[in-house]
């Protein structure tokens, strides 16, 4: 006795559940349900309804089809309907209305048609089993055998080992290939690409676009610069756009009595002039959303917060590591210049980044 | 007489009294005080005279009677030294201030003080220390740019300005409830004076870095592409097709879900 049949029979239950004695299918086949008739079966009158209904539809199809045309034709193309907000091409409008209520008509009318017109007496059909008989497969094994022989490939052996590799050899070149996707990234290859910048002791910060250079006694405190290494001119194309995507920097002024400037880093502004990486920490997104109120640097991606009062120590989202700073002073011209490269790479994370020279909230 | 005297205890006659002198006052007043003049002479001492008037009644329970300022407490005001007239005429003539209530950003609103009235409290605040200056038209009015100029404004937005405001200027959010305003509609006098003072939680973009004529430039381009028409749909801030097709997708399955719902519902049965 299964333990199913055992509560379903046993004493004390609210009511007999039926079993069998088959323990794959405890309960037994219920059966289909009842069919019932539907209304448009029993009544002609509800059937003629639905009948019209189905007309109706198909019906409304081709007086659409001719109000496009027409509209094709008759309307100017640069003819516009101006409704609230929107402003759109009357012809596109047309179009779109009735080619699109066209095509939902012709569906919705089949749908109304299949639901309250065509039989829908439920019909089971049973599965058969999917593996063909005995004559047939001992017939196609044999055709085969016969087709290897005539083939010569058993008397003749070199035929085939040629053939396997002749392609095993020819997917080769393909292989090949993927050492586009290189270099492979080594300790070497990284510390002299994707972790270095241009910028160096001496190079001037200069506008973007503009390429102006800075001078210090012309940024305000609560100002933002987009701001480029002077020496980013010289480089074009492909090149040019790698060397901005890691050495753009935004320079912004603080009143450097009311930020925090440690210790190892008091020689790396000038009179509250302070120099970032403009590219997030996390996933590489350039940033300029600056608060000039609360110094917080905002990355409009995922939300990565920056507190540029603190040596940008991330103060919220999901960037884990401080925004690279970069030292400056000026030169004798008064205008602002890098004191060094960056001490740390800027940028995303990646695995292989070094990460224990980064800025630690705390540090000094 | 009697008839004053019998009354001069009744419960109505000290309000009566009072509607009484304060009547008297006012017709004292319009008979006696002098007519305002309404010519905006920019830096003389009677404009200074009335700004600081205006400002000790408007401005001065958050920035302090001299515009020094209130950094504790619970309503906060900045200080006003050094802020300069050009930050005065687009705080107030924009509505920001004064705020109706202190919150996470002000907002902007009609204004309530005439052309003139918000002359003579710029002209106040700028007595108090030095600033920008109300800038001349020929400074951000962008006539007369060349198609190159206006192209290169384009760029100096999408570089400076695109990161808070949006590739187009419809604005955009910020942390705590406070938000990059749109652009949209914004005068070229107001897009000029934000930059080179830096309102709330804007940077400052001083003149000295980006030039005049970047900043001309800068308007010259949105004040193009803010006419450029809108050939249809919603604009959703320029955002492209990610946006638009984002509400296709929502409203289209929606829309797909009600239909897969009634294909599979049970008709009406004959019983």
């Amino acid at each position: 006795m299964t333990d199913l049949e055992h509560r379903g029979a046993g004493p004390g239950g609210h009511g007999e559940l039926a079993t069998t004695d088959d323990p794959r299918y405890p309960v037994p086949d219920p059966g289909d349900p009842e069919h019932l008739p539907r209304l448009t079966d029993v009544d002609e009158a509800a059937a003629d309804r639905a009948t019209r209904q189905v007309a109706i539809m198909f019906g409304l199809v081709p007086i659409l089809a001719l109000i496009f045309v027409v509209t094709y034709f008759a309307v100017p193309k640069d003819d516009y309907i101006d409704f609230g907000p929107m402003h759109t091409n009357t012809q596109n409008l047309v179009f779109g209305l009735t080619l699109g209520l066209a095509l939902l008509l012709i569906g919705l009318g089949a749908i109304q048609w299949a639901r309250q017109l065509m039989d829908d007496e439920e019909k089971i059909e049973y599965r058969h089993g999917a593996v063909s008989d005995e004559e047939d497969r001992t017939y196609v094994l044999d055709e085969l055998d016969k087709g290897i022989a005539e083939s010569k490939v058993t008397r003749r052996k070199v035929l085939g080992r040629s053939l396997l590799g002749a392609l095993g050899l020819v997917a080769l070149p393909g292989v090949v290939l993927l050492a586009d996707l290189g270099p492979w990234p080594t300790r070497k290859w990284i510390s002299g690409t994707i972790a270095t910048t241009i910028w160096e002791e001496g190079i001037r910060l200069v506008n973007d676009v503009t390429y102006v250079p800075i001078r210090a006694e012309q940024v305000q405190i609560g100002q933002l610069i987009n701001a480029q290494p002077e020496n980013l001119q010289e480089y074009h194309g492909t090149e040019f756009l790698q060397e901005k995507a890691k050495a753009s920097i935004i320079v912004v002024r603080m009143n450097p009595n009311t930020i925090k400037i440690p210790d190892s880093r008091k020689d790396w502004h000038v009179g509250g002039i302070l120099c970032y990486s403009k590219i997030c920490t996390h996933v590489g997104c350039p940033i300029s959303l600056w608060e000039q109120q609360t110094h917080h640097l905002l990355c409009p991606c995922h939300q990565s917060t920056f507190d540029l009062g603190d040596s940008g120590v991330v103060v919220f989202g999901p960037a884990a590591r401080s925004l690279p700073q970069l030292p400056i002073t000026v030169d004798a011209e008064g205008y602002l210049v890098a004191r060094d490269g960056f001490s740390v790479p800027t940028g995303p994370s990646y695995f292989e980044r070094d990460s224990r020279n980064d800025f630690q909230e705390g540090d000094n | 007489m009697r008839f004053l005297t019998a009354r001069r205890r009744h419960p109505a006659a000290k309000a009566l009294l009072l509607v009484f002198a304060l009547l008297v006052m006012g017709a004292l007043y319009s008979a006696l005080a002098p007519s305002s003049k309404s010519a905006a002479d920019t830096g003389t001492s009677q404009q200074v005279a009335e700004g600081k008037k205006l400002f000790a009644v408007s401005c001065a329970s958050c920035h302090g009677m001299n515009g020094e300022g209130q950094v504790s407490g619970s309503i906060q005001g900045p200080p006003l030294t050094g802020v300069g007239a050009a930050a005065v005429e687009f705080q107030v003539a924009t509505g920001r201030m004064p705020m109706a209530h202190p919150g996470a950003q002000a907002a902007v609103k009609p204004s309530e003080f005439s052309e003139d009235e918000v002359l003579a409290l710029a002209a106040y605040v700028a007595s108090l220390g030095p600033g920008p200056a109300i800038p001349e038209p020929e400074q951000y009015d962008p006539a007369g740019l060349s198609e190159e100029e206006i192209a290169r404004g384009g760029e100096l937005f999408r570089t400076n300005c695109s990161a808070c405001h949006n590739f187009e200027g419809a604005g955009g959010a910020l942390p705590n409830g406070k938000y990059a305003p749109s652009l949209i509609g914004v005068s070229n006098l107001h897009l000029y004076e934000a930059m080179v003072t830096g309102p709330q939680q804007m940077p400052v973009f001083s003149n000295g870095v980006l030039t005049i004529d970047d900043k001309r430039a800068i308007i010259g381009y949105l004040n193009e592409l803010h006419e450029q028409p809108n050939r249809g749909g919603l604009a959703l801030g320029g955002l492209g097709p990610v946006a638009e097709g984002l509400w296709a997708w929502v409203v289209g399955i929606g829309v797909l879900i009600l239909f897969a719902i009634w294909i599979a519902a049970k008709g009406v049965k004959a019983r």
